[in-house]
């Protein structure tokens, strides 16, 4: 087979004279292009402002259609200035296209176009960690405002604007938290291959996603939006400029999502090595195999619902308007389709996490492997039916509300399944307590809280009296945040060293780890209590007898977000100053990433490799480290 | 690391017999944790007694937690369990038992998380119909109506204000909200721009509304109380000042009340639009220039 053992016919970049860099496809053309996109956008949509509608926006100096030309155009400058159009126009010019962009040494390709998913993937944790910073500082500039039952910090517009960008910013960015990072970096390895399906795309998906979070903070100068990350209407409609710069932002994360969700797909389906079953897949695999389904059903509809949206607010469309013949309900209908297996496109990864790191650190098996995916594949399928629940008491389809109830309590069996194989992983096991185990126990702890109190919410009669408090909040942020990103950092603290080759100091993550799930739980186990108590979400006043748990709920945040200053200290400490190297197999794992030498080689693998196990052969005295062994002859 | 450490045999004293130990532990747990879920803090939980409806909720989110007590003991004990007995000893490498599973366990689990949750969504369907609706906003066709005479409220969101309008009494409108205690009320929930939520508090009441929409909910207050009313649905720079207050007030006392609301606004009442179960919405445009 000589397709797959021909590492050695790579051409090696040329060396390209200096103005070259400077002036060629790179991070600094895609600023100017981007710029320059954005100001003929904004030029054309004011040259076709006229007639008697835009009169407002003429007054006001508000035009929608000029700042979302502007976003469109000033994105595809981008992605041209990147050199995302070179290889469509070589080919369409007969040229010899270049089949790798970047896939060179040097630090440089970090900050372009790079086809190398381990590229990808760390530009992925960068960029996403980037983002996912700035969104906790909205959420600290909340919990600052609450501090007082009546608005003292920051107004009205203002406190909508915070809530509204921490829960976009999260929501939207997160979705790619562990698929963008971990999975564009482990799951070609883990599967045996040498690259992404689609490495072009893969790319592609990153700089659609930094675009996006660029126009999402970009909102600022256009007054915010007011609707929170649900963006519902009429509000939406009502609302200033700065929703456009929502309605961009999330179409762009939904076709990201969209591209990496086909990508997973078509990669984990065609490219995985000989003697790769399905049933001997890394169970993380499976998990991005899953959530790859929901992102690639699901963002659709909601990249067709925003472009409704934007449609309403720019021509006068009536999609979602109730005087013009168009219904609220629609949209929150078509958001909810999207929004809800969209929550579990969150999740979902985090299952892989702990069930893939449970096993090493437990020393045994994975246990009940076969339950454990179809958990996860029972979670992908019903997500698709559950969305009304969010809508229980909005009066639509309110016969229909027993269905809504029975399939979303449903769910809670699959998820089950999870709890149980995690259970059965740790029974008689060999528990070492190093940060990423400790990740993964603190997840098991916070999502059954958060696990449990969706059963409390998913019963009509119940959440009549929480819908919309606090307590959907502390719910949702147990799921979230004490689910994917508590797997989040397991992932981190896990994968990192392979990533980067270098260690992270132990104890300050250890005392990242304590202080984070400490005050986790004293920041949202109140929040429970604020909601049965009746405080509303997103509002910035509140009852005067609620301000105790309120200041001890905004205290714990404070300490919450130092605890991420730690984990910063750490990674600047760690892999910049100290760059102490890690030993390439720490965890002892028998997982194939770990097999392979640290920095992982361009092409991962001299040799495609064969697979004859699962890698959760733990607990068994085998002869070879690895589940996949690299194959001595060509297969 | 290459060399994978033999898995080494177990120490020379007897393991217990965790299964045993672990299901006295987490029995013994439930059963300390039950009473005080029921008795302490399931009245804690729901909105009060202010309503049938708010005392509906308040029972429905007990037995919940009295569900979820053994699920949480099970998993948060064993999670401890685990932690203390299934600890790799300190500078050991061991390898745990090799186990893949248990076809029995599974089965069991499978088995008993698929009856509990039938069984929460049978109640809950039979308590959401049994309290006509259970104080949530069921649309304009709710299923299950109380039987009688009912008197009709229509809420009136729009931002930032609720006001209310009393059909049976020649449409009167206003933007205060007394009820009479003991007597079924069907509160019709509508807005006329964006989507507002209704929400009395004590009452057990929600209902979304929406513009174009005649949200029906049926509540029977039963305590005189002055209960809060608040916007759940965020509709605006405004909405976290979107509240006010109701009262529950004697038959007797709701009727003095209302025809002095009769006599007040009796010019306004004039000039309002007929009543009618939703009013068409202005374009919710940006408002033209003046």
């Amino acid at each position: 087979m000589s397709a797959i053992s021909g590492a050695s016919s790579i051409p090696q970049p040329v060396q390209r004279p200096m103005w070259r860099r400077v002036f060629g496809f790179n991070l600094l053309t895609a600023v100017i292009l981007g710029v320059a996109g954005y100001y003929l956008g904004w030029f054309i949509g004011h040259q076709v402002n006229g007639g008697k509608s835009f009169e407002y926006q003429k007054a006001t100096d508000e035009n929608d259609v000029a700042l979302l030309l502007g976003y469109v155009f000033g994105v595809i400058g981008f992605l041209i200035g990147l050199g995302f159009a070179n290889y469509p126009f070589s080919r369409l010019l007969g040229r010899p296209a270049s089949l790798r962009e970047k896939e060179s040494e040097g630090i440089g390709r970090y900050f372009g176009l790079c086809t190398d998913h381990k590229v990808v993937g760390l530009q992925y944790l960068v960029g996403i960690g980037v983002f996912f910073f700035v969104g906790g500082l909205n959420a600290m500039l909340i919990r600052t405002e609450l501090l007082h039952p009546v608005p003292t910090f920051v107004g009205p517009n203002q406190y909508l604007s915070l809530v509204g960008m921490h829960g976009t910013m999260m929501m939207g960015m997160m979705t790619s938290g562990i698929l963008g990072p971990f999975a564009n970096y482990f799951v070609p390895i883990m599967i045996g291959a040498r690259r992404m399906a689609f490495p072009r795309i893969e790319a592609l998906t990153f700089w659609l996603l930094m675009a996006a979070g660029f126009i999402l903070v970009s909102t600022i100068f256009f007054g915010g939006f007011p609707t929170g990350w649900t963006g519902y209407e009429p509000l939406n409609d009502q609302a200033v400029m700065g929703m456009d710069s929502y309605i961009c932002f999330f179409a762009l994360v939904g076709i990201s999502m969209a591209l990496l969700g086909l990508n997973m797909i078509a990669t984990i389906v065609t490219l995985r090595a000989p003697g790769l079953t399905w049933s001997r897949l890394p169970i993380f695999v499976w998990s991005v195999f899953a959530t790859a389904v929901l992102m690639v059903l699901a963002a659709p509809t909601l990249i067709a619902t925003l472009l409704m949206a934007a449609l309403d607010r720019t021509i006068n469309t009536s999609f979602f308007v109730t005087g013009g013949g168009g219904s609220s309900y629609l949209f929150e209908n078509l958001f909810w389709f999207f929004g809800h297996p969209e929550v579990y496109v969150l999740a979902l990864p985090g299952f892989g996490i702990v069930l893939e790191l449970l096993p090493v650190f437990t020393r045994k098996p994975l246990w009940g492997y076969r339950l454990a995916v179809s958990g996860m594949l029972g979670v992908t399928l019903l997500s698709f039916f559950v969305w009304q629940h969010h809508l229980f008491v909005s009066g639509i389809n309110a016969d229909l509300r027993p269905f809504y109830m029975l399939s979303t309590e449903i769910i809670s069996i699959p998820t089950g399944f999870i709890f149980l194989c995690v259970m059965g992983t740790l029974w008689k096991a060999r528990i070492s307590f190093s940060v990423p185990m400790l990740f993964c126990l603190a997840w098991t702890f916070n999502f059954l809280i958060g696990g449990l109190s969706g059963v409390v919410l998913s019963d009509v009669p119940t959440d009549t009296g929480l819908h919309g408090s606090f307590f959907v909040m502390a719910h949702f942020h147990y799921t979230i945040m004490g689910g994917l990103i508590f797997s989040f950092f397991a992932a981190i603290y896990y994968w990192v060293p392979k990533m980067t080759g270098l260690r992270f100091n132990e104890m300050l993550a250890k005392w990242h780890f304590w202080l984070m799930f400490i005050f986790f739980n004293s920041t949202f186990l109140p929040l429970f209590v604020l909601g049965l108590k009746g405080m509303p979400r997103r509002v910035s006043t509140y009852e005067p007898s609620l301000q105790g748990l309120n200041v001890w709920v905004s205290i714990s945040a404070f300490v919450l977000g130092f605890s991420m200053l730690i984990f910063l200290f750490n990674v600047v400490y760690s892999l910049i100053f100290v760059r102490a190297p890690a030993e390439s197999n720490p965890w002892r794992s028998k997982s194939i990433e770990w097999q392979v030498p640290t920095p992982i080689p361009v092409h991962n693998f001299e040799q495609i490799p064969v697979f004859d196990s699962d890698p959760y052969d733990n607990g068994t005295p085998h002869p070879l480290p690895g589940g996949g062994q690299p194959a001595t002859a060509g297969a | 690391m290459s060399s994978s450490p033999e898995a080494e045999s177990r120490e020379g004293a007897p393991e217990p017999n965790h299964a045993v130990r672990f299901t006295v532990i987490w029995v013994v747990a439930t059963v300390i944790a039950l009473p005080l879920v029921i008795f302490v803090i399931g009245p804690l939980l729901g909105p009060g007694n202010g309503s049938l409806q708010s005392k509906g909720q308040g029972s429905d989110d007990t037995v919940l937690a009295a569900i979820a007590t053994p699920v949480l003991t099970l998993v948060m004990l064993y999670l401890l369990y685990s932690v203390i007995f299934f600890r790799q000893p300190k500078g050991a490498a061991l390898e745990g038992p090799a186990l893949r599973g248990h076809a029995r366990v599974q089965t069991t689990w499978i088995i008993v998380t698929s009856v509990m949750v039938l069984g929460v969504a049978v109640f809950g369907t039979a308590k959401l119909e049994a309290d006509y609706g259970a104080g949530s906003g069921s649309g304009p066709n709710p299923l299950t109506v109380p039987k009688g005479k009912k008197l009709p409220v229509q809420v009136i969101a729009q931002q930032w204000l609720f006001t209310y309008r009393y059909p049976t009494y020649g449409g009167v409108e206003t933007p205060h909200l007394y009820l009479p205690n003991n007597e079924w009320i069907e509160l019709h929930v509508t807005s006329i721009d964006v989507i507002h939520d209704f929400w009395a508090y004590q009452l057990g009441v929600k209902a979304d509304a929406n513009p174009g929409v005649d949200n029906v909910v049926f509540v029977k207050p039963t305590k005189l109380e002055t209960f809060n009313v608040r916007c759940a649905e965020l509709c605006g720079i405004w909405h976290g000042y979107m509240y006010d207050k109701g009262h529950v007030v004697t038959p007797a006392a709701f009727t003095t009340w209302i025809h002095e609301q009769q006599t007040k606004f009796a010019a306004t009442t004039k000039v309002l639009p007929k009543y009618s179960t939703t009013y068409l919405p202005e374009p919710t445009k940006r408002a033209e220039p003046e």
